[in-house]
């Protein structure tokens, strides 16, 4: 599933523009990192992916669907096929790690069986194979995002967006959830990804778009983080 | 994208509320505390207007027109009026007491007043008169029978007159003035019991939409996670039913102590209406009500708090 992002603006009001004209298309099964400085609208876009903001102007296409033209119930298949990681994790509270991610899969409608053989099989992917009764209060910042990894692939979604994943964590942990996204990209998933950390946009040595005040300044094939 | 059969999405909701219910072990207590006023509301609410029904219903029993008849009244006469009157469609019952009947229940007031007795004996003659007992169905309605009694009054076969007195028109103002309070009462308690449950079931609500307004950020986690709207609202829903169960089982069982401590109390100050025997008597239907309040409530009060946090 490509993603074009067709001339999209976001203005909140007439002198705070999130986002300005923004043209780019990620091919299927590419590893994009977005960068740039805070308020720069990385986060605005990952947003506009999910639906959670509608643009201003422009469109928004998933392979050959405009998101914004989806009703909610439409939207909530869209977003099954999304897989979504934030800088806070965004684990449900009151659930243990495994109900977090049969969560993800119920809300899908996938069926008992499925959900008892693949929780225990994704968490193993993210090496977490021995917390799965645990709550998310009793997980350290590195586990949790690896739960809220494992529930973003889990629906074997064919994109995943990562806002500022690592931005709570500690290098090693950096390094081993970076390892983790160019394994789901290795397996056939598109990866979204921000990020203002240079040593994981070096890591991963792959497209990289700068933006800067709601514009794309720079798109680089194999990218360094240049600011 | 296989669908899952509407059988094993309500049993993912109900275990998912009942997780939510015992997990936020303290918010649903509190939930429960506040339900359990609300629910003590509704429930006094039936009480006192059991109690203001019986007392109302003895009140009006109590109110009557007596129809005294001169002693030369023949019994005929009376008793063809005493039909007359069974005719009109606002009487209720019509008594009636003959000329020794009335000496006889004067005999036997009089049991131990000699002297009463002795001026009795000296008459000679009975000197009381025959009369009609007349209950209406409701207080308003004796105004129109006291007036067709004023009406009927010439009537006798000789054509002479055969009603002594109509004690009406001497109870009527303080007639007049109990259906006036009887009415009120009704209504007055009417409107303090709706001010009161409404009052009671706006904080409830309010106490609910709190407890939802700290998952808020899991709903929206849950809508970004591709939930449909309504597998996030279920599980709100059922804690807002287990909620509403719970509550409504905690006031059934207070009410036990409650009424039987007030019970021989309402007994000597309602006229003979005991709280008590009112709760076990009407147990279920009590219940039911007590019970359906909780779980509407719980559920409704869930339901729209769910959706105000349903922006996606």
């Amino acid at each position: 599933m490509s993603i074009i992002f067709d001339n999209v603006s976001k203005k909140y009001s007439d002198n705070c523009v999130a986002l300005d004209k923004v043209c780019f298309v990620v091919k299927p099964n590419e590893f994009v990192s977005i960068v740039g400085p805070s308020g720069a609208g990385k986060t605005t876009l990952l947003k506009m992916l999910l639906a959670e903001e509608k643009p201003t102007e422009g469109k928004i296409m998933l392979h050959d669907i405009d998101i914004n033209f989806l009703s909610s119930k439409d939207m909530n298949f869209v977003r099954r096929k999304i897989g979504a990681v934030f800088q806070d994790f965004r684990l449900l509270p009151q659930k243990n790690v495994y109900e977090n991610i049969a969560f993800a899969m119920e809300a899908a409608g996938r069926p008992d069986e499925e959900i008892e053989s693949d929780v225990p099989h994704v968490l193993e992917l993210v090496d977490l194979g021995n917390k799965i009764w645990n709550f998310p209060h009793e997980l350290s910042g590195g586990e949790k995002q690896r739960v809220a990894i494992a529930r973003a692939i889990v629906n074997q979604p064919d994109i995943i967006i990562a806002d500022e994943p690592t931005g709570n964590l500690d290098p090693i942990n950096t390094y081993d959830i970076v390892q983790i996204f160019k394994k789901i990209n290795d397996l056939g998933t598109t990866v979204v990804l921000t990020t203002h950390n240079k040593g994981v946009i070096d890591s991963i040595g792959r497209r990289v778009i700068t933006m800067q005040e709601g514009k794309v300044i720079r798109d680089d094939k194999t990218g360094k983080y240049i600011l | 994208m296989e669908k899952t059969e509407f059988k094993t999405k309500l049993r993912r909701i109900t275990k998912a509320g009942f997780f939510n219910f015992w997990r936020s072990g303290y918010v649903s207590f509190a939930s429960i505390l506040v339900m359990v006023i609300t629910l003590s509301v509704i429930g006094s609410v039936i009480f006192v207007s059991a109690v203001l029904n019986t007392t109302m219903q003895e009140l009006r029993n109590k109110v009557d027109i007596n129809v005294y008849f001169i002693t030369t009244a023949a019994e005929n006469d009376i008793l063809s009026l005493k039909t007359k009157i069974e005719a009109l469609p606002e009487v209720k019952m019509v008594e009636y007491t003959s000329r020794e009947k009335a000496l006889e229940n004067f005999r036997l007031l009089h049991e131990n007043d000699q002297i009463t007795l002795q001026a009795l004996e000296e008459l000679g003659d009975n000197p009381l008169g025959g009369s009609l007992n007349i209950k209406a169905k409701e207080p308003s309605q004796y105004e129109g029978i006291a007036n067709f009694l004023n009406e009927e009054n010439i009537l006798s076969n000789e054509g002479n007159k055969i009603i002594d007195k109509i004690n009406y028109f001497e109870n009527r103002t303080a007639i007049d003035k109990l259906s006036r309070i009887i009415d009120s009462a009704e209504r007055l308690g009417l409107a303090i019991s709706l001010a009161l449950v409404l009052v009671s079931i706006i904080i409830t609500f309010n106490t609910i939409r709190l407890a939802i307004y700290i998952s808020r950020e899991e709903i929206s986690v849950m809508q970004l996670v591709g939930a449909s709207r309504n597998y996030i609202k279920g599980p709100f829903v059922v804690t807002g039913v287990i909620v509403g169960l719970i509550s409504g089982l905690i006031t059934m069982l207070l009410f036990f102590p409650i009424s039987y401590w007030l019970g021989s109390t309402t007994q000597n100050f309602f006229i003979g209406f005991n709280i008590f025997d009112y709760y076990l008597g009407n147990f279920f239907e009590i219940l039911f009500i007590v019970i359906g309040s909780g779980i509407i409530i719980g559920a409704l009060s869930s339901f729209l708090a769910v959706r105000k946090y349903l922006k996606l």
